[in-house]
C-alpha cells in the first residue's frame, strides 16, 4: 500500500482576534499529527509575586490590572473571598447589584467577542470592519449592546475598563435612582435586540463536532451562577471553592505553553457553554422560551456551539439585571464595616470566559501573605489543545494549509482564550533535537 | 453614472500590544459604533486583537500599549519605531512601566520558581520599563486605563495635523470643576488627586473615595506635602509607600517620593 500522505507544517506566528498573544504550530507527519502546540507569549506579569505586602483595601484595585476585557470577575472574585474570610455579610443591595455589576461585564465581554472576534470567521470575513459591510445591523446591533454593558459597569464602577467601584463589604458608591431608571429603559430597549441576537446566532452555520469533555462552572440552587456559587462538574459532584485544590491541579510542563489544569488528571472545559450545559435548567423562563425554539440539545459537545451559548447569556444577563434593577432603592450605605483577620480566603465566580479562582493568605492586619489566582483561560488550556487534535482529524487532515490554519483559530476562539488574563502563561522557548 | 471618487489617503495606523491587561486598545474596541466611523477615517493596517495583522509595514501613526518586559520586546520596539513616522506611547504600561512595574528592584530568581517549576523555560527581564526607555515617543497618554475620549481627542488632532493636547494638571482641578467634595479635607481620606495627573474626570472622588494614582504624576506634583499629609492623618510609612508604589511605581515621581520615605524612615 502506498497510500500518498502529505507532510505540512503550520505556523501561525500571531493569533489575531484573541485577547493577548499567543501562537499556534501544527506539524502533520504522513495522516497524523506529530505536534500541535498553541503557544502563549504574553510575558508573565508576576501578579500574585507584588501582591504580596498589599493591604486587603487595595485588593480590587490591582487585581483589576489583570484583564482589561474581564476586570470585574477579579475584583468580585477577590471581593468574595475576602469577605467570607472576614466574615462580612452584604447587605442585600450589595449582594444584587454585584449581580447587576457582573452581568455588565458579560454583556460587554460576550457581544464583543460575538461580534468583533468570532463571527467574522462564519462570513468569511477577516475582521469585524469587513463583516460590517456585508452584515452592518448585526454588526452595529452588536456594538451597540457592547456599549449598554459597559454603561451597565459604569453605573457602579464609574467606567468599565478597570472601574473603582468595588470596595470590600460592598460599593463605595450606590447610583441614584434617576440613573438607575434611565438604564431600565435601556435594558427592556436592549431586550428584542438580544432576542433577535439569539436567531441570528442560531442561523449561522457552524461546523458539526461531537466530543466527550468534562464540564465545570459555578453552580448556585437557584440563580444560573455568575458572582456567586461553588464548582459544579458534569459528572455530579459539587466542589466548595476552599475544597478546590483536592479536585484541580496546575501543572507546569516545560514541553507546553502554560499551566496546564486538571480536574483528576483530565483536561475540562469552563466558560459559557459548560456554564450552558450545567446550570439551563436555571435559565429564566424568557430565555428558557428562547432557547427551546432554536433546539440546542443540552449537554451540547459541540463546542461550535460556544457562540450560541454566548447570545443565550446576553439575553440572560440583561433579564437579571432588569428585574434586580427593577426593585432598585438607595441604600442607607453602599458598603458594611470590614474588620480584616488572618486565615485563608478562598472565592470563585464566572468571568465571562469561565471559572475564577482566587486563594489569598492573609495576617492579621489584612495583609496579603500569599496569592494564588487561577484564570479561566489557563483551564482551558488543555481542552483546547485536545479540542484542536480532535477536531482537526474530524475536519480532516488532507484540507489545504489554509483551511486548516483557518479551522485551527476558529477552534481556538471558540474558548475566546484570554491571554493576558492568564496571569501565569508564559513565554516558552523550545530548544531541543 | 458616478464617476468613481478617487479615495482620499487615509492615514495608515497600527496598534501594537506588548506587556498589558489589554484594556488601553479596548478604549478602541469599546467604541460603539463610532468604531466603525473610525474605521472610515483611518486604515488599520495592524491591530491583532480586532484582526487585522500587518506588524512589519510602514504606518503613519503607531499606537503602542503595554510595557517592555522580554528580551523579544526590547526588539520589537526598534523595529516598530523604524516603520512608524508617528510613536504614541498609550496607558500606564507604555508610559511608566505599568503595575508590573512593581516587580523592578525587588524581582529575583526565586520570583519566577515560586510560581513557574520550570524556571528556565521563563525569558522576562528583571524590569519592566517603558516605550521612552527605549526609543523616541512622539506622545504619552497617561492613564490605566486611557479612556475613549482621550484616544478620540488624539486620533482627531492627528487628522486635523494639528499635536494632541496634553493636560498634566491634577485631579483636585477636575474635582473643583465637577464640584466634588473633597474627600481628604471633609473625610480624611488618603487621595492622591493632589500629585495625580488629570484626565479621568475625577472618577475615584466621584463615588466618596480616594484618588490611587491610575493616571500618573501630575506636573509640579509636591509629593513631600502629599506624603506628610498622609502621615499626619495616621498612615504608617509602610502605607505611605505603597500609595505611592501601586499602579505607576516607576513613574521618576512616584518613584522619587517613595525612596524619599523610605529613607526618612531608615534615619
Amino acid at each position: 500500500m502506498t497510500e500518498q500522505l502529505r507532510s505540512v507544517a503550520i505556523h501561525v506566528p500571531v493569533l489575531a482576534r484573541v485577547e493577548g498573544e499567543g501562537a499556534l504550530d501544527l506539524r502533520v507527519e504522513h495522516g497524523d499529527i506529530t505536534q500541535l502546540r498553541l503557544r502563549i507569549f504574553e510575558p508573565p506579569r508576576f501578579f500574585e509575586k507584588f501582591l504580596e505586602g498589599r493591604h486587603y483595601t487595595e485588593i480590587p484595585d490591582l487585581v483589576a490590572r489583570i484583564c482589561g476585557i474581564c476586570p470585574v470577575a477579579y475584583q468580585v472574585t477577590a471581593a468574595q473571598a475576602l469577605e467570607k474570610l472576614f466574615g462580612v455579610e452584604l447587605s442585600p443591595w450589595a449582594r444584587d447589584m454585584r449581580r447587576v455589576f457582573y452581568c455588565g461585564e458579560w454583556i460587554q465581554s460576550h457581544s464583543l467577542h460575538i461580534h468583533l472576534l468570532a463571527a467574522p470567521d462564519f462570513f468569511g470575513c477577516s475582521n469585524a470592519i469587513e463583516l460590517a459591510k456585508i452584515a452592518p445591523d448585526e454588526v452595529r446591533r452588536g456594538l451597540r449592546i457592547q456599549a449598554l454593558g459597559n454603561e451597565l459597569m459604569d453605573l457602579f464602577g464609574a467606567r468599565s475598563v478597570h472601574p473603582v467601584g468595588v470596595r470590600i463589604g460592598g460599593f463605595h458608591g450606590a447610583p441614584s435612582l434617576a440613573r438607575i431608571q434611565i438604564m431600565r429603559d435601556k435594558l427592556r430597549a436592549a431586550l428584542p435586540e438580544a432576542e433577535t441576537l439569539i436567531r441570528w446566532a442560531a442561523a449561522i452555520p457552524m461546523p458539526q463536532d461531537d466530543q466527550a469533555f468534562v464540564s465545570v462552572a459555578t453552580q448556585h440552587p437557584t440563580d444560573y451562577a455568575i458572582e456567586t456559587g461553588g464548582v459544579g462538574v458534569s459528572d455530579g459532584r459539587f466542589i466548595e471553592a476552599d475544597a478546590f485544590d483536592a479536585h484541580f491541579a496546575e501543572q507546569h510542563v516545560p514541553h507546553s505553553t502554560a499551566l496546564f489544569s486538571t480536574y483528576h488528571d483530565q483536561p475540562y472545559l469552563v466558560g459559557p457553554l459548560a456554564r450552558l450545559n450545567l446550570n439551563h435548567a436555571r435559565l429564566p423562563e424568557p430565555v428558557k422560551a428562547l432557547l427551546a425554539e432554536s433546539s440546542l440539545a443540552l449537554p451540547s459537545r459541540n463546542l461550535f456551539h460556544s457562540l450560541r451559548a454566548r447570545a443565550v447569556e446576553i439575553l440572560l444577563a440583561l433579564h437579571e439585571a432588569l428585574r434586580l434593577l427593577d426593585a432598585y432603592r438607595v441604600p442607607d450605605s453602599p458598603w458594611e464595616p470590614v474588620t480584616p483577620r488572618a486565615g485563608i480566603a478562598t472565592g470563585c465566580t464566572e468571568a465571562p470566559r469561565g471559572l475564577l479562582w482566587h486563594r489569598y493568605e492573609m495576617d492579621e492586619d489584612g495583609r496579603v501573605l500569599s496569592a494564588r489566582i487561577v484564570p479561566p483561560t489557563s483551564q482551558n488550556q488543555g481542552r483546547i489543545e485536545e479540542d484542536l487534535r480532535l477536531s482537526l482529524l474530524n475536519f480532516g487532515l488532507d484540507h489545504p494549509d489554509d483551511a486548516l490554519r483557518l479551522h485551527c483559530e476558529k477552534v481556538i476562539r471558540n474558548y475566546d482564550p484570554c491571554i493576558s488574563c492568564a496571569t501565569h502563561f508564559l513565554r516558552f522557548k523550545l530548544d531541543r533535537s | 453614472m458616478n464617476t468613481p471618487k478617487a479615495d482620499p489617503i487615509k492615514p495608515r495606523v497600527a496598534v501594537h500590544k506588548f506587556s498589558s491587561c489589554d484594556g488601553c486598545q479596548l478604549a478602541f474596541l469599546n467604541l460603539g459604533e463610532e468604531l466603525l466611523t473610525l474605521a472610515g477615517r483611518v486604515d488599520l493596517v495592524h491591530f491583532a486583537e480586532a484582526g487585522p495583522l500587518d506588524p512589519d509595514t510602514d504606518v503613519d501613526v503607531a499606537f503602542v500599549e503595554g510595557s517592555v518586559s522580554t528580551p523579544e520586546d526590547a526588539e520589537r520596539i526598534q523595529h516598530i519605531r523604524a516603520h512608524s513616522r508617528l510613536l504614541i506611547a498609550i496607558g500606564a504600561c507604555a508610559t511608566s512601566g505599568g503595575i508590573q512595574g512593581l516587580r523592578n528592584g525587588v524581582f529575583d530568581e526565586g520570583w519566577v520558581a515560586q510560581i513557574y517549576s520550570h524556571p528556565e523555560a521563563i525569558a522576562s527581564l528583571e524590569r519592566s520599563t517603558p516605550i521612552a526607555s527605549h526609543v523616541k515617543v512622539d506622545f504619552e497618554l497617561w492613564g490605566c486605563p486611557v479612556s475613549g475620549p482621550q484616544m478620540l481627542a488624539v486620533v482627531n488632532a492627528l487628522l486635523l495635523g494639528v499635536t494632541p493636547r496634553d493636560n498634566a494638571d491634577k485631579v483636585c482641578t477636575e474635582c473643583k470643576q465637577r464640584g466634588y467634595p473633597c474627600v481628604m479635607v471633609s473625610r480624611g481620606i488618603a487621595c492622591m488627586g493632589p500629585v495625580t495627573r488629570a484626565g479621568c474626570g475625577a472618577l475615584c472622588p466621584s463615588l466618596g473615595r480616594d484618588c490611587y494614582g491610575c493616571y500618573g504624576p501630575a506636573e509640579n506634583a509636591n509629593t513631600d506635602a502629599l506624603a506628610a499629609q498622609f502621615k499626619s492623618q495616621g498612615l504608617a510609612p509602610q502605607a505611605v509607600t505603597q500609595r505611592f508604589q501601586s499602579i505607576n511605581s516607576q513613574a521618576p515621581v512616584f518613584l522619587a517620593a517613595a525612596d524619599a520615605i523610605r529613607a526618612h524612615h531608615h534615619d
